[in-house]
């Protein structure tokens, strides 16, 4: 598989880069892991002219965690997103999200942009975007303008993007500490996208949940937001009627497609069960955010979750 | 179509390439540079035959042009023996535990254990499976690839404790 | 046998490195340096690199092809087409199952990505651009997807170019779409013994289309010296010297022109032993341009072009008294073959040994039909890591004597202990006529029951399908049982032949003076380690360190014939010729000997690696003396030199068989399996290398794994082939490989120099019903009987709910 022919750019600053893009015109892509890209173009189903690279741009790069925000530059790869503890303590289910992306070798180039950006379905981070309500920083020659993750995707490969621009930046409110988490995904294998996947943000307080967000994965042309779902178990205790009440309206809203991981209605029923298990999940988790560490290796397995590595006798 | 005049240092030699934009870095290290240690096995990500070391980190060179490259400091499986031409404890490793039979995944399996190791030296079974998963194995159904790894952690922490 | 065993004092195996000794691979010094030699590292002078421009459709008529669209593209020198071909008379080639393939598309394209144009280029990126740039015009026709339709009356013709031909190469065809119809055993004494019965079961058992995927592709350099009218092929072939042999026939070029080298391989498992058009165009562009020309497959070509296996459509059944002894056993089969019949069977077997069917069990009467069809899919039919069509067969009686036990109300371990041939009855002739040389499935299956403590596992299960019925867990319990028995090592002359030519082996030794050696062979190793468990067994047989043996394959210039290594046949027949090679060597250094210490050869006795007067064991000549009075004092009349060549036709096919047992959780609201326990007992014979049996274990299993859990190369109404990258197709990592325990028994073949009986394939065979049977039987608990394989999570969630599993 060899792809087509384009001219490649290396730009150092964002400016530089948005120049070239420009100058690209319609058939210019930018660059960043291109563990999606790359692929496309070798079976000729992406065939760009210009190539822009944003891997040595230092301003896109990087993480800042402060006691309100958290802020990601667009090209922070998923092995950084992993390696940091600060990270995994303000904010987990990131870690535990990129760790079940894709594989070592494609953690060390994917990019948390680039997951984002292209508006593929399969993608894991944006349900994990809009579940954290992040926002993007989307920036070109004409400035600089702000969209909600729960805004971003129109359909398949569709996004807010217009030609020219770039998401430079992902933020998001800290969660508050002690949060409840879990980034539930069941797959074929280690690498494939998700059958179905949902993650999960709770806040309890007294036992009962204060505030909820539900996300899912691939379950649709775009990510969804399952207001409804979140909405069944605000103010419950998560009991098993709740619990069902929020599955069922996390359904309701899927529309996926059948494919080789299964039939449009076991995917479906999967979103739901992914619902349910990151709920109980997530409220295990509730107040018990900083006991455990990050483990030693970027590439070990998740300390928490009972999600991921499907066939896999390894959770045991 | 454009081509770039690139530098890359290989195994500790620099070599300086002009190539095509479109060129992959798989091709430029076995089809220029003559190292055909990594191997390609699926073309689209999947596989990690072409696993080199590059900068630090385990990559899949066939799902990276060489103008990316530029710069960088890459390692393969030939320049994972020691200087004096004894072998890695990774290669001692796979060779003692049975960790290869056709081989054609070898060079991608060990160049990506080296840096699982750099990072993790003293894996879990799991957190080994976990490394490797971006390398498929026709022959060997891992089990023995897991223990080959185990057998050159040990080694290179005993190895380690002595200095 | 006997002087094999004699041989064997385990000090001086340990001492030589022969048989039975965990000897680590000669070859991994190069692979773990990343200095193997595969094809795609051959790189010559002015070598070119050829691609191919292939159909969108599965069915079409090519109206025109505008091979000036490829032309223009800057790096592209030519563009190879059937029309091209027509004149060489290369446009259709032979298959090894006595039908036509063509080269390149010729008026029509039969199934998608169907090789249409060769495009030769100065390099693969320029090669790739004209390929993308070639225009081609289609008119689209009808494709024939469903193997039941292809003989329907106004099923579309598939084949043209033979759909005249009233008889095929294994007789009558009854339809355009019809290849073959073929029979064994008796049909009126099997109806007769269904009838009379008190039991029967049937059950149509599907075996999908999978795709055997060695992480190498298949790829070649072909270099046609011009001057010298010599042919040079490197290729990835699992049999060179047929390459070579059917290179020389149908390119009208002399075999002794021809050179045919298979350097290192990175894994075959069925998917190299054709030949493809590939090779066939490579040969083409090399002899237009005269220069080299390199051709490589990339792995979506690989999954939908080049060597499918299984496609089998079974129907088995079963006759038995109500308390479970077996009487009868029939199976009909439709085989989808493709395009074009390109299995790869002896020429005798269009279904290979499928007839193995009546397994490890006394069953007095069988029959079986298969019947052959094409479809608008590739063509292939390969044994994907067994001996043809074995794992169909042993799927066959597997799966249907557990639908048997279900029916029985019988415990599956136990019915099939009722039936074993037992070790008094060897050799054993099947209701086939197969006549199984040896074997104790009674002990194997006990040895391997006590190991997984069956009893305690069975008494688990009913514990937990209270709890599933009392909702308390939605995990279902399944405990799988495969007893298999194959057949390998093609094969008896009498039985076997593949283009005529009988499917021996050989070995060919040359001792040098100082005491080394190289031998060469007709096979050729895809990652078993032949260079080092060949030299063991030279070891034991010359008394030459394995250490100092040189085992060379792969190079038709320099290796004596053979057949290649596929069907666990290395070790059956080459090991065989290796061991009575050795004992050719062994015989001619004992009357040097004598010769040398001036006594009559049989005053000599045979030591570690050496000859000694009996009873004087001072008075000695070691095998390294006398490789060097082979060369310089030999007894009078006798040739100088120490070197011996065998061709082995074996008398019989060997039987390997193990116990297998496998335990799985099934999460029922996702359909995820999780595989608890696998053990697997095998019985190979005499142990060569205990290492690399268990690593042979390991990954047949890995990939029987693969195949039960996840492998299916389907395709859509229109034959558009799905998820043919390795996003889609089922390569399990480690994460989701199990862990394997291994155990073995040791029955030698009674016919076999060594007594060995090949094992590569065993844990595949023994390992897809293992898997399947687990699945089945945790659902047979709540009402199931059989879901077929694939069992991925989304199969078995929907078949839970065909059970009523799900609210």
């Amino acid at each position: 598989m060899i792809p087509g022919k384009f001219d490649y750019h290396r730009p150092a600053t964002k400016t530089d880069a948005f120049k070239l893009l420009l100058d690209a015109g319609p058939d210019g892509r930018v660059l960043a892991g291109g563990h999606s890209l790359i692929p496309m173009m070798k079976l000729r189903l992406a065939t760009p002219t210009a190539l822009i690279d944003l891997g040595h741009i230092s301003e896109l790069k990087g993480i800042s965690v402060s006691d309100k925000r958290i802020e990601i530059g667009a090209t922070t790869t998923q092995h950084e997103l992993i390696q940091s503890q600060e990270l995994f303590t303000a904010c987990p289910i990131i870690h535990e999200t990129s760790l079940q992306i894709a594989d070592p070798q494609i953690r060390y180039c994917g990019t948390l942009g680039g997951n984002i950006g292209n508006g593929d379905p399969g993608n894991d981070m944006p349900a994990v975007m809009q579940c954290l309500d992040a926002i993007y920083t989307i920036e070109s020659l004409k400035g600089s303008r702000q969209v909600s993750a729960r805004a971003f995707y129109r359909g398949a490969y569709v996004t807010a993007l217009d030609d020219g621009e770039i998401i430079t930046k992902i933020s998001f409110v800290r969660p508050p500490t002690g949060h409840g988490y879990a980034y539930c995904k069941l797959k074929r294998k280690v690498g494939d996208y998700a059958t179905a996947a949902a993650a999960v943000i709770l806040e309890m307080s007294g036992g009962k949940v204060q505030s909820a967000s539900i996300t899912l994965t691939n379950v649709s042309d775009t990510p969804l937001c399952a207001t409804a779902a979140a909405a069944a178990v605000t103010g419950t205790t998560l009991e098993p009627a709740a619990i069902t009440a929020a599955v069922l309206a996390a359904e309701a809203i899927t529309n996926p497609t059948a494919d080789g991981r299964g039939s449009a209605a076991y995917r479906t029923r999967m979103a739901g069960v992914m619902v349910h298990r990151a709920l109980e999940l997530a409220k295990e988790r509730a107040g018990d955010i900083g006991a455990t560490s990050i483990s030693a290796s970027a590439t070990g397995a998740p300390k928490t979750g009972k999600a991921g590595g499907m066939f896999g006798w390894l959770n045991r | 179509m454009a081509k770039s005049l690139i530098t890359l240092t290989i195994n500790g030699e620099v070599h300086e390439q002009r190539v095509d934009d479109r060129e992959l870095l798989i091709h430029t290290i076995r089809e220029r540079i003559n190292l055909t240690g990594a191997h390609i096995g699926c073309d689209t990500g999947h596989c990690g035959a072409c696993t080199i070391d590059l900068d630090g980190r385990s990559v899949k060179s066939c799902m990276m042009f060489a103008v990316q490259a530029n710069g960088a400091s890459i390692t393969t499986i030939e320049g994972m023996a020691h200087a004096d031409g004894t072998l890695h404890a990774l290669q001692e490793g796979f060779r003692m535990e049975h960790g290869l039979q056709c081989g054609y995944c070898t060079p991608g399996m060990i160049t990506r254990a080296y840096r699982l190791l750099k990072e993790n030296p003293n894996p879990t079974e799991a957190e080994i499976r976990m490394g490797i998963a971006g390398n498929l194995c026709r022959c060997t159904g891992y089990q023995n690839i897991v223990k080959s790894i185990q057998y050159a952690a040990e080694q290179l922490r005993i190895k380690e404790a002595a200095e | 046998m006997n002087e094999m065993v004699r041989n064997l004092s385990a000090e001086r195996e340990i001492k030589l490195e022969g048989i039975g000794c965990k000897r680590k691979r000669t070859e991994d010094i190069r692979f773990v340096q990343g200095r193997g030699n595969y094809v795609d590292d051959v790189k010559l002078p002015g070598m070119l690199f050829g691609d191919f421009a292939r159909s969108p459709f599965a069915h079409a008529r090519i109206k025109k092809i505008d091979k000036a669209s490829a032309l223009a593209v800057e790096g592209v020198l030519a563009v190879i087409t059937s029309d091209d071909l027509v004149p060489l008379n290369l446009h259709y080639m032979p298959t090894l199952a006595g039908d036509v393939q063509a080269v390149l598309a010729h008026g029509k394209v039969l199934f998608q990505n169907q090789e249409v144009a060769f495009i030769v280029a100065k390099d693969r990126y320029a090669a790739a651009d004209g390929a993308d740039a070639l225009i081609v015009e289609y008119e689209e026709l009808p494709a024939l997807v469903d193997p039941h339709k292809s003989m329907a009356a106004d099923a579309p013709v598939l084949r043209e170019d033979i759909m005249d031909k009233t008889h095929g190469a294994h007789g009558p065809r009854k339809h355009p779409n019809h290849i073959f119809t073929w029979t064994a055993g008796d049909e009126a004494a099997t109806e007769a013994a269904f009838a009379a019965a008190d039991v029967v079961v049937k059950q149509y058992l599907a075996h999908p289309r999978v795709h055997p995927c060695p992480l190498e592709t298949c790829c070649c350099v072909a270099s046609m010296d011009k001057i010298t009218g010599q042919l040079t092929l490197w290729g990835t072939f699992q049999a060179p010297h047929v390459v070579r042999t059917v290179a020389s026939l149908i390119a009208n070029i002399p075999e002794h022109k021809i050179r045919v080298i298979a350097p290192d391989i990175g894994g075959g498992f069925g998917n190299k032993v054709g030949v493809y058009p590939g090779y066939v165009c490579s040969v083409v562009a090399s002899i237009v341009t005269g220069k080299p020309v390199k051709w490589v497959e990339d792995r979506m070509e690989n999954l939908s072009t080049t060597a499918f296996a299984r496609d089998y459509h079974i129907t088995a059944e079963l006759a038995a008294t109500k308390d479970g002894k077996l009487l009868a056993m029939r199976s009909n089969v439709l085989a989808d073959h493709g395009a074009f019949d390109a299995c790869a069977d002896p020429s005798k077997y269009p279904a290979g040994m499928y007839h193995i069917c009546t397994g490890a069990y006394d069953i007095p009467t069988a029959y079986v039909s298969v019947e052959g069809v094409y479809t608008n899919k590739a063509p292939g039919g390969v044994s994907y890591r067994c001996s043809f069509r074995v794992t169909e067969a042993a799927y066959t009686i597997e799966r249907i004597i557990e639908v048997l036990a279900l029916k029985l109300g019988m415990d599956a371990a136990e019915l099939r202990r009722k039936n074993f041939i037992q070790p008094t009855q060897f050799p054993y002739k099947s209701a086939f006529g197969w006549e199984y040389d040896s074997g104790d499935y009674p002990t194997a299956m006990a040895k391997a029951m006590e190991a997984v403590d069956y009893p305690k596992l069975r008494a688990e299960q009913v514990e937990r399908v209270a709890d599933f019925k009392a909702g308390k867990t939605r995990s279902l319990m399944g405990i799988g049982i495969s007893f298999f028995t194959e057949i390998v090592g093609a094969g008896p002359s009498k039985n076997c032949d593949i283009l005529g030519i009988a499917m021996f082996d050989s070995c060919e030794i040359r001792v040098h003076p100082t005491g080394s050696a190289v031998a060469r062979l007709g096979t050729k190793s895809q990652g078993q380690g032949h260079e080092t468990t060949y030299a063991q067994i030279l070891a034991t047989e010359t008394g030459i360190p394995a250490s100092a043996i040189t085992i060379e394959e792969g190079d038709t210039d320099t290796a004596p014939y053979g057949l290649g290594t596929y069907g666990s046949r290395s070790t059956p027949v080459a090991g065989a010729a290796c061991a009575r090679a050795g004992r050719k060597i062994k015989q001619k250094a004992q009357l040097i000997a004598s010769h040398l210490l001036e006594v009559h050869h049989d005053d000599l006795e045979w030591d570690v690696d050496g000859f000694q007067v009996k009873g004087l064991p001072e008075k000695r000549k070691s095998m390294k003396e006398l490789a060097w009075a082979a060369y310089n004092n030999v007894p009078p009349g006798m040739e100088m030199g120490l070197e011996a060549v065998d061709y082995y036709d074996p008398p019989n096919f060997t039987f390997p068989y193990g116990a297998y047992f496998c335990v799985v959780d099934i999460d029922v609201d996702t359909g995820e399996t999780k595989v608890r326990r696998f053990y697997a007992l095998d019985d190979c014979g005499t142990r060569i290398n205990p290492m690399i049996i268990e690593g042979q274990i390991h990954g047949g299993l890995t990939e029987a794994f693969a195949v039960a859990m996840g492998q299916l190369i389907d395709f859509d109404a229109n034959g558009n082939v799905l998820g043919a990258s390795l996003m889609d197709y089922f390569l399990p990592t480690a994460v989701e490989t199990p862990h394997w325990e291994t155990d073995f028994t040791e029955v030698p073949s009674p016919h076999h120099p060594i007594g060995a009986k090949g094992v590569g394939e065993s844990p595949h065979v023994g390992g897809v019903p293992a898997f399947s049977n687990a699945i089945n039987d945790a659902f047979s608990k709540v009402g199931g009987v059989h879901t077929h394989m694939p069992h991925t999570a989304a199969r078995l969630w929907d078949y839970g709910r065909s059970l009523g599993l799900h609210t």
